[in-house]
C-alpha cells in the first residue's frame, strides 16, 4: 500500500479547498442560510409541521443532503477531471499507485470537504431553527455513507466527461431533480398514491428518509430500507469505478 | 550485465486502427544515455508512454530492472522518472509543493533535504515559493525535471527535453544530463535534434513508422561520420582507374569526370598528399575538388527515406 501517495493525493486536493474557500465553502452555506430565510422562516411559519416536526426543523436534513449531494458530485467530478484536462494526469498514471489508491486520495478528499460542508450547514441550521438529533451515531454513519457514495459517483462522472459541458450536466438534469423531487422539503406521504410509487425510484428518497430519521425518528420508508439501499448505490458505484481502472476507460489509451 | 530496461515484441494499435509501434525489440544498457530518434508521429512518445505505464501495450512486453510494467507496475514504476513532452503543470501549486507532491505519489517519505538539492541543482531554489502559472516556459520545464528527479529514479525519460528551450538552458540541460549519469541514472532520451544526439548519447536508435530501423553505439556511428570524401572534377574524363592508383580506395563517377577518394579524417595521416603526388605523376589533371563529411543528420535522412 502506497500510503504517502493516498497522503499526497488527499493533501492535495484539500489545499485545493482552501484555496477555493469562497466557492467550496462559503457559497454552499450561503445558498442554504438563504433557504432557510425564505422556506424555514418566512413560509415555514405559516406551514403546520410534518410528522410532529416543525417545518423549519423538518427541512434541515433534506437541505444538508441538497448540499451533501451536490458538493459530494462537483468536488469529485472536478478534482479528477481538471488533471485529465491540463494533462497533469499523466503523473498519477505513471505513478507506483494501484487503482484503490488514487480513489482514496480523490474520493476520500471529495467527501471529507462535504462532510465538513454538511456539519458546517448544520451549525448554520442551528442559528435559525431549533433541533434535536435523536441518533447522533446514525446520522453521522448517513452522512458518511452519502458523502462517500456520491463522491465515487463524481469521480465516475469526472472521468466520463470529456468537456466542461458534460461536467455540469449530469449535477443539473440528473442530481439537482432528483433531490427536489426527493423529499427535500416535503414528506412523500404528501403526494397523490400514484406519485409515492414513482418517487420510490428515486434513490435519493431513501437517503433523505434515512437521514431525517436519525434526526427526529421519523422515516418516509423504514431506515433498515434507507441503509440497503445507500449500500446498494455504493457497490454499484464502487463496481463502476473497478471496471474504469479495468478497462482504462477514458484514463489510458 | 542485465539490461535495465528490455523491450520484447513491443507492439500498439490505438482505437483509431493506427499502428504506432511494430513488434519493437530494445535493450537499454544500465547507466547509459540512449537517444531515440525519428520524426514526428514515429513512435517515440508512444514507446516511452507503454514503458511509463500511460499507455496500455496491445503485445509484448518492458521489463524495467527485471520487473514487468505491467504486471509488477508498483516496483517498475518506482525506478522511473518522466518528464513528458508537453508543460503540464498546475497553476496554482508553488514550486516546492508540486515536488513534494510527486515524490509523495511515488511512495517516498517527505525529503526536504533532497527537495532542496534538486531544485537547487536546476536553479530553481529562489523560485520555490512561487506559484507555477507565474513561471517562465524554460521555468516550467525545469520543475517538471525536478518533479520526475523527486523520488530518486534509477531511470529517467526525457522526451523531446529541449523543444523550444533556449540556448542557455538547453546547456544547462546537457550539463545536468550527464551529471545524473554520473551518478549512475539510466537516461533515455527523445529529440529531434542531431547535434543533441551527437552531444550527449551513447548510443543511438532511430524510429521510424513504429519500427526501430538502427540502434548503434554513437562511436561507431561518428567513425562513419569520421570518414570524409574527397572529389575531384577531372580535366579529361577516364576510362578506368591507372593501374598505379589501383590499391587507393578510389572510385570513378561512371561518365569518368570524377574521382572520389575515401578517407578518415581522424586517422593519423590522410594520405592525400600522397594520392596528390600520384595524379600528377600520372599526369591525371583536375579542375576543382571539394571534401564532404556525412553527418548523424545524412544517415538519419537516407534511413528513414530509404524506409518511406
Amino acid at each position: 500500500m502506497n500510503i504517502y501517495a493516498i497522503r499526497a493525493i488527499y493533501l492535495f486536493e484539500m489545499a485545493r479547498t482552501w484555496r477555493t474557500l469562497l466557492q467550496s465553502i462559503v457559497s454552499p452555506v450561503i445558498s442554504t442560510s438563504l433557504y432557510f430565510v425564505v422556506f424555514g422562516a418566512a413560509i415555514g411559519s405559516h406551514m403546520k409541521g410534518i410528522d410532529g416536526v416543525s417545518y423549519g426543523a423538518f427541512i434541515v436534513p433534506g437541505l444538508i443532503m441538497l448540499s451533501l449531494l451536490t458538493q459530494s458530485i462537483s468536488n469529485a467530478s472536478f478534482g479528477i477531471y481538471f488533471p485529465k484536462f491540463v494533462g497533469t494526469i499523466y503523473e498519477i498514471l505513471s505513478a507506483p499507485v494501484s487503482p484503490f489508491e488514487i480513489v482514496a486520495g480523490y474520493v476520500g478528499a471529495a467527501a471529507s470537504k462535504s462532510i465538513i460542508l454538511g456539519l458546517i450547514i448544520l451549525v448554520t441550521a442551528r442559528l435559525f431553527v431549533p433541533f434535536q438529533i435523536e441518533h447522533p451515531l446514525w446520522m453521522l454513519t448517513f452522512l458518511l455513507l452519502t458523502a462517500l457514495t456520491f463522491s465515487l459517483f463524481g469521480f465516475i462522472i469526472g472521468i466520463w466527461a470529456d468537456n466542461f459541458e458534460k461536467l455540469q450536466l449530469v449535477p443539473l438534469l440528473v442530481v439537482t431533480p432528483l433531490t427536489f423531487l426527493g423529499g427535500s422539503f416535503y414528506s412523500i406521504h404528501m403526494l397523490p398514491p400514484f406519485w409515492q410509487k414513482v418517487t420510490l425510484f428515486n434513490p435519493v428518497v431513501y437517503l433523505i428518509s434515512g437521514f431525517r430519521w436519525s434526526f427526529y425518528g421519523v422515516a418516509d420508508v423504514g431506515v433498515g430500507v434507507s441503509v440497503g439501499m445507500t449500500l446498494v448505490f455504493l457497490a454499484i458505484c464502487l463496481a463502476a469505478v473497478w471496471w474504469i481502472f479495468r478497462s482504462g476507460y477514458r484514463l489510458k489509451a | 550485465m542485465q539490461p535495465i530496461i528490455a523491450v520484447s515484441q513491443l507492439s500498439k494499435t490505438y482505437a483509431s486502427g493506427f499502428q504506432a509501434l511494430k513488434k519493437i525489440d530494445l535493450e537499454i544498457r544500465r547507466g547509459e544515455i540512449f537517444a531515440l530518434l525519428g520524426p514526428n508521429g514515429a513512435g517515440k512518445t508512444t514507446l516511452i508512454s507503454i514503458v511509463c505505464g500511460i499507455v496500455n501495450p496491445s503485445g509484448g512486453t518492458v521489463l524495467a530492472d527485471g520487473h514487468d510494467v505491467v504486471r509488477d507496475y508498483r516496483a517498475a514504476r518506482a525506478k522511473i522518472g518522466l518528464v513528458p513532452q508537453e508543460l503540464t503543470t498546475d497553476a496554482f501549486e508553488t514550486v516546492w509543493n508540486t515536488v513534494s507532491f510527486s515524490r509523495g505519489l511515488f511512495g517516498k517519505p517527505a525529503n526536504p533535504v533532497h527537495i532542496e538539492k534538486v531544485l537547487k541543482d536546476l536553479s530553481l531554489w529562489d523560485k520555490k515559493d512561487s506559484r507555477l502559472m507565474t513561471l517562465s516556459g524554460g521555468m516550467k520545464r525545469r520543475v517538471m525535471i525536478a518533479k520526475a528527479l523527486s523520488h530518486e529514479p534509477q531511470i529517467l525519460f526525457l522526451d523531446e527535453p529541449t523543444a523550444g528551450v533556449d540556448v542557455e538552458l538547453r546547456r544547462d540541460m546537457w550539463a545536468m544530463v550527464r551529471a545524473l549519469r554520473a551518478t549512475g541514472v539510466t537516461i533515455i532520451l527523445t529529440t529531434h535534434y542531431i547535434e543533441e544526439a551527437e552531444e550527449m548519447a551513447d548510443r543511438i536508435g532511430v524510429i521510424h513508422k513504429g519500427e526501430l530501423i538502427l540502434v548503434e553505439d554513437k562511436a561507431e556511428l561518428m567513425n562513419k561520420l569520421g570518414r570524409k570524401q574527397l572529389t575531384l572534377h577531372l580535366q579529361n574524363p577516364l576510362a578506368s582507374i591507372p593501374a598505379a592508383l589501383a590499391d587507393d580506395p578510389l572510385e570513378l563517377s561512371a561518365d569518368g569526370n570524377e574521382l572520389v577518394y575515401t578517407f578518415d579524417a581522424q586517422g593519423e595521416r590522410t594520405g592525400i598528399d600522397v594520392l596528390l603526388r600520384r595524379l600528377g605523376e600520372a599526369g591525371i589533371d583536375f579542375k576543382d575538388l571539394k571534401t564532404s563529411q556525412s553527418s548523424l543528420e545524412d544517415i538519419f535522412v537516407s534511413l528513414v527515406r530509404e524506409r518511406a
